[in-house]
């Protein structure tokens, strides 16, 4: 897949350049498919090292990662030693087999669907919040650059500690949103324990550490909105929504769409919310694709490599798929990337 | 606009009726709220004694004993020291490596441009679920399980990709006409690159590298994975010794956060100006 859309990502980037040809034809300078070699020749020697590395660390994991996602290995057959003794792999080439039994048992398609669920509800949120917040900060208003401090705090602190914050508040038998619905008269909310609550609980989790990123990247391109614009449409007569709808949204494209693709990968892949917050509990209840193919490697016994294996090629998969769908999309509606 | 009496030539944006204006402050006010409390009930709670963690009053019988405690009795020390050397080395490599790409992918149209952003914009998207196996079981074949180095390696999947992405965002930035005069005083593009446009963008490889150090420093999914026993860990995987299903020790956790939160806060609220407009501007001009 990868090779088919850079081939013809190559065929595209060749019309600006060609475009560049021209102009220099009339410039009439002679030695230019010299000059080229020798600025290719320059250009590959400085992109050398990290395609070496891509290739080493990246590549060849990669490889064996699709490898064994073929094969049925998991810990007591891949090479290994004991003590002094060093045994060799002795796992098999099952071919798709792997993958049938992903797509056709329910355990995959199940998680695969809370994954979704999971992935749009807190990309949509934490953009719908994120938009509001750089809306308001946009305008003046008193306080300004402290509302913004104040609202990237959750970005500056570590993930990590942040969830732990957060498991800290949810604790069901003396954190403090019990304690404090408790003095209201309300019983304890089971925030970590219940399928359906502790579903709410990791998207609000992940909404607050993600709204931050997203308010400053789209006051970002708030700001790059000339101000003449609104002007003119005030005088034409517009409303608040329609310069919202004419104005704001139109300039605010090529950000978001950036921000929306990243954000979608990010939430898709993240680990370390579920990871630390539930663990995928109560039973497999929050259990998104990373984390269920963590466990599959690390934390039954024995360790099912080959099953976890499969797992992350699905997840890449995927991802890739709806990468270049969403930038044809974007394509299609005339964006130049 | 409900604004009576504007003087005609003023501009009537920015006018608000007071209503507006307190809904806009209250708004605010409530999101900051909610994004600021808990991290400060986190440093509220590691200020009280460990037997009142869980108490819901503000401030009670003030004591740094978490603290003390945290310094002394556990590898706390010993794991900030991990944290540091792995994500320190990871960013210097990193940033290293991934220099010159950023400043060829930015500046030459060559063959296979396309196929390395291609390549790097798709690394990132790697889940890692798809790479933590076999490069677990390398890595036990080498031997390196357990060592800062194997996590160092590991780290380096993603921070190349990343940095040359987000370096590229840098260089995009600076003007070409710097370029253009380098080769008119006869340097060659190394040269340009190393004497002209690397002094330049340092502000920019400055957020780079410090991206790639919070991102290192705040890593679950491998630290968890590969380091094992207690000398080893690094501080996300301290932190769990700390919570897990078995109870929680309170005191010393909030007291932990803390210090791994506040140095990575102040340095980012300093540095968050530029963080944006690095990966945004990488992958908008693509």
């Amino acid at each position: 897949m990868a090779v088919h859309t850079s081939g013809q990502s190559v065929a595209k980037a060749a019309e600006p350049g060609r475009a560049r040809g021209r102009r220099r034809d009339t410039a009439g300078a002679p030695g230019r498919f010299r000059r080229a070699l020798s600025t290719h020749w320059y250009a590959w020697t400085m992109v050398a090292p990290v395609v070496i590395v891509i290739g080493v660390i990246i590549g060849y994991p990669l490889v064996r990662g699709v490898y064994l996602s073929l094969t049925n290995a998991n810990e007591r057959n891949v090479e290994r030693s004991i003590g002094v003794n060093h045994l060799p792999a002795t796992y098999e080439f099952v071919g798709l087999d792997n993958y049938t039994d992903a797509l056709t048992g329910s355990q995959f398609l199940g998680t695969l669907g809370w994954t979704l669920v999971w992935t749009v509800s807190c990309v949509a949120v934490t953009f719908g919040l994120g938009l509001a917040l750089a809306n308001i900060l946009n305008r003046r208003i008193a306080g300004r650059s402290f509302y913004r401090m104040m609202l990237i705090l959750p970005w500056a602190v570590p993930g990590f500690v942040s969830v732990f914050a957060w498991r800290f508040l949810y604790n069901e038998d003396n954190g403090l949103l019990n304690k404090l619905l408790a003095g209201g008269g309300i019983d304890a909310v089971p925030w970590l324990n219940d399928p359906t609550w502790a579903k709410f609980s990791v998207i609000a989790v992940n909404v607050w550490l993600g709204v931050p990123f997203m308010m400053v990247a789209l006051l970002g391109g708030l700001q790059s909105i000339p101000g003449e614009l609104y002007e003119a449409a005030e005088m034409d007569g517009a409303n608040a929504w329609q310069r919202f709808r004419n104005i704001t949204m139109p300039g605010l494209r090529s950000v978001s769409t950036t921000v929306v693709l990243l954000s979608t990968i990010w939430t898709f892949n993240m680990f370390p919310v579920i990871f630390l917050l539930t663990r995928g509990g109560p039973g497999e209840a929050t259990q998104i694709l990373v984390t269920q193919a963590y466990k599959f490697s690390f934390e039954i016994s024995p360790r099912d490599f080959a099953q976890s294996s499969t797992w992350g090629v699905l997840i890449l998969v995927l991802l890739m798929v709806f990468a270049a769908v969403y930038q044809r999309v974007l394509r299609k509606q005339g964006e130049t990337w | 606009m409900t604004t009576t009496n504007i003087p005609a030539n003023a501009p009537a944006r920015g006018r608000r009726s007071p209503l507006a204006s307190a809904a806009l402050h209250l708004t605010l006010l409530v999101a900051s709220v909610i994004a600021v409390f808990p991290v400060l009930w986190v440093l509220l709670t590691s200020l009280k004694p460990a037997s009142y963690a869980t108490t819901t009053d503000f401030v009670k019988e003030t004591t740094l004993e978490n603290y003390t405690k945290l310094l002394e009795d556990t590898e706390f020390l010993t794991w900030f020291g991990n944290s540091l050397l792995v994500a320190g080395l990871t960013t210097v490599l990193g940033v290293f490596v991934a220099a010159t790409t950023g400043y060829a992918v930015s500046r030459f149209r060559f063959p296979g441009k396309r196929g390395l952003m291609w390549t790097l914009l798709i690394t990132q998207m790697f889940p890692v679920a798809v790479l933590i196996v076999p490069i677990y079981n390398i890595m036990s074949n080498l031997g390196l399980l357990n060592e800062p180095a194997g996590l160092v390696i590991t780290y380096l999947t993603i921070a190349v990709p990343f940095c040359a992405w987000m370096m590229k965002g840098f260089f995009d930035t600076i003007p070409r006409e710097i370029d253009e005069s380098g080769q008119v005083d006869g340097l060659t593009p190394f040269g340009t690159f190393w004497r002209l446009i690397l002094p330049l963008a340092k502000p920019g490889i400055a957020v780079t590298a410090f991206y790639s150090f919070i991102t290192a420093w705040g890593e679950v999914a491998y630290a968890s994975a590969f380091m094992v026993g207690d000398e080893n860990l690094t501080l996300a995987g301290g932190l769990q010794k700390f919570v897990n299903q078995y109870g929680a020790q309170w005191g010393p956790m909030t007291a932990a956060s803390v210090l791994i939160a506040i140095p990575a806060a102040i340095v980012f609220l300093f540095a968050q100006r530029h963080l944006v407009t690095g990966v945004s501007a990488g992958a908008v001009k693509g």
